[in-house]
């Protein structure tokens, strides 16, 4: 990759201590985004793929901890931040836009005082003048009328109040912005349009989108790049074209067999088996249980995450085997 | 022979505020007919606010109909009282949007599959109950000794979802009511709860109204479709019709909008008009011509249904020129 990454993690590790024992829901998961692109971050309920999220603004909170890593944005280690620099960096380098929109906004509050208060925080300098322009913006650009700026959250559609969040998000221009599941509560009308509004203002402020959610179909139509999570760990991360066309993870290739589509109706081809606890990863390869090509090796040692020939990166031993067989043959 | 359902002009209005009401009209005029010895998968379709919800809730007696009436093998559902209030109480069986909250932390699993038993003194004794229970956990899927004895906290949602399944089972019911059952559940376990459901239709002879935002699972496991907004019948018939050539300008925006996992079809073919909701259509006309890029003078008047194939009709002005269907007519058009 030529371009510098806009976003570096580096081995991110994140454990839960509960009364059952530590529950590793981030093993060393290592990841790079450049400005402009957009990740899309699949997985099961449980597969870490909302602590990442957490992890990458340090909002995870006891009995969480983490326990090493670094994410660099913009050449910035977030993980070295004094907690009040880094209260400053949420939102001006990184910023969030929450699941739930209805519960996140204040309900007592004007739209536009909650994002004055936001800009307030970190640029105190700011005049009135200028924040009150600052957030009209930031409307504007959310396809939102001015009018919204005096409203209270309860006079707003559930999809407006998802883009009065991607609003308050993008107030300072953030180079990074996290989308945990933005339409999960939304009908498919309001959503097409929540996710065309992120991928408008990301293309006027370059930012690197970060999408999570399991809505393959979703992920079909907006992001770049697909990383699939299981079991805390990275399992594929390739291209949204390679990753529709030719899965490499067997769990990713299950995951696209499970897809529905207008071809095969009456289909169901569920992913057989259950995630794992985490409390109780399965030895080597997490996946192996379940995995149709589990081999003696899966059980015991744990792949790495491999950069393929074609750019792709898997974390399974078929393909470990594949290069060594190429490398005997050469 | 009398119908297992029928819905006979069915409207409910919620009206709120004392002195001066305002109401909304959830649902209108709606009627339909399900049949006893032809077990079917039926979709609503909507977008919240579309009155889908208030159908299930009108459907299982826990709200009563504005105008209209709702009979079960005949009998007005808001008149069963004794026995036979009971029977509906059985034979009609729901499973609900949340795995989560329909149980209770403080019992094992195995309490949500006895107490109907009991309560519908459905065994004598108690290994009765306990084959009962483990005929009706093997039907969806799961292992009896796997789940019983459990607490919800230790299980999946897709495992809990299924045992919502499974206690409705125990019941030997006619007509399943599932609201958003898969909408909270992971993509890959959708799967399998779908096929639970269907297994149910083709095995057990249970007709399901299955209600949902979500046309690709309506197109996977229905017969049949009925797309609401605003509590109006917007289209009507095949699922496979309906979803493939859709003809209200409403199910095409819908059907457009949806996030195939295809990379060959991408959104964006037809532009949404990002019209915001015109505040509540006081109107008699078309509830989505505030929206509708088709919109015309005419639609100030309500459209009828019109029946634009044997299985298929819209409320739609485009259309025209084709039969009008009444709308007590609707089930006509819906293939079992």
């Amino acid at each position: 990759m030529s371009h510098n990454p806009i976003l570096q993690i580096n081995d991110l590790q994140v454990s839960y201590y509960t009364d059952a024992g530590r529950a590793i829901a981030l093993n060393k998961v290592s990841l790079a985004l450049e400005a402009g692109t957009k990740l899309g971050l699949v997985g099961e309920s449980g597969s870490g793929k909302s602590t990442m999220a957490l992890a990458m603004l340090r909002m995870i909170k006891p009995p969480g901890r983490i326990e090493g890593g670094q994410v660099l944005v913009g050449g910035t280690d977030l993980m070295a931040l004094s907690e009040e620099d880094m209260l400053r960096a949420r939102l001006s380098k990184i910023a969030y836009i929450p699941q739930g929109a209805m519960n996140s906004l204040n309900p007592v509050m004007r739209i536009g005082a909650q994002m004055i208060d936001a800009i307030k925080a970190h640029l105190p300098g700011e005049s009135r003048a200028a924040m009150r322009e600052r957030a009209l913006q930031a409307l504007a650009s959310v396809d939102l009328k001015r009018a919204v700026f005096r409203l209270y959250p309860h006079e707003l559609s559930g999809g407006m109040k998802q883009r009065v969040c991607i609003a308050i998000g993008i107030l300072l221009r953030p180079q990074v912005i996290i989308a945990d599941e933005p339409t999960s509560a939304l009908d498919v009308v309001t959503q097409r349009q929540v996710m065309e509004t992120i991928d408008r203002v990301q293309d006027q402020i370059g930012a690197a989108v970060i999408l999570i959610g399991h809505d393959m179909g979703l992920m079909a139509q907006f992001v770049d790049k697909v990383a699939v999570m299981y079991a805390g760990r990275l399992a594929e991360l390739s291209s949204v074209r390679a990753m529709f066309s030719n899965p490499g993870h067997p769990y990713a290739q299950a995951l696209i067999a499970s897809l529905p589509s207008l071809e095969n109706k009456g289909v169901f081809q569920g992913i057989p088996g259950l995630a794992p606890s985490l409390l109780r990863i399965p030895s080597g390869c997490a996946f192996h249980p379940r995995c149709p090509h589990a081999m003696e090796k899966c059980m015991r040692v744990r792949p790495d995450l491999e950069q393929l020939a074609d750019g792709r990166m898997v974390a399974c031993h078929l393909y470990a085997q594949q290069e060594v067989v190429h490398d005997a043959a050469a | 022979m009398t119908p297992l359902l029928e819905l006979q002009t069915v409207t409910k209005v919620y009206t709120r505020g004392v002195i001066s009401k305002s109401s909304n009209v959830a649902l209108q005029n709606v009627s339909l007919t399900l049949n006893e010895d032809e077990p079917t998968i039926l979709t609503v379709a909507g977008e919240s606010g579309s009155g889908k919800t208030t159908l299930a809730m009108l459907l299982l007696g826990f709200i009563e109909p504005t105008e209209g009436r709702i009979l079960y093998k005949g009998q007005d559902i808001r008149r069963l009282r004794g026995a036979a209030r009971l029977t509906f109480r059985r034979e009609v069986q729901a499973v609900f949007q949340d795995p989560f909250a329909v149980f209770n932390p403080f019992y094992t699993v195995d309490h949500l599959l006895s107490v109907p038993i009991e309560r519908f003194k459905l065994a004598r004794s108690k290994a009765e109950a306990r084959a009962k229970m483990d005929e009706a956990l093997t039907a969806v899927g799961l292992r009896p000794e796997d789940i019983l004895g459990r607490f919800p906290h230790q299980l999946s949602g897709g495992q809990r979802q299924r045992i919502n399944v499974a206690r409705a089972l125990v019941l030997r019911p006619r007509l399943l009511i599932a609201d958003e059952p898969v909408s909270m559940v992971d993509a890959s376990l959708r799967a399998t709860i779908l096929e639970t459901l269907r297994n149910l239709q083709r095995n057990y002879g249970v007709s399901i109204i299955y209600i949902t935002h979500d046309l690709t699972t309506a197109y996977h496991i229905a017969n049949s479709i009925i797309v609401l907004y605003r509590g109006t019948v917007m289209e009507a018939g095949d699922v496979d019709r309906v979803i493939k050539q859709p003809q209200h300008p409403y199910t095409r925006l819908l059907i457009d909008s949806i996030p195939w996992p295809d990379l060959s079809r991408r959104w964006g073919e037809h532009e949404i008009p990002a019209k915001e909701y015109a505040e509540v259509v006081s109107g008699t006309g078309c509830k989505f011509s505030p929206r509708c890029p088709h919109a015309m003078d005419k639609c100030n008047t309500p459209p009828p249904l019109f029946r634009i194939d044997a299985h298929q009709a819209a409320s739609c002005f485009l259309y025209e020129q084709r039969p009008a269907l009444a709308p007590e007519r609707l089930s006509e058009l819906l293939p079992v």
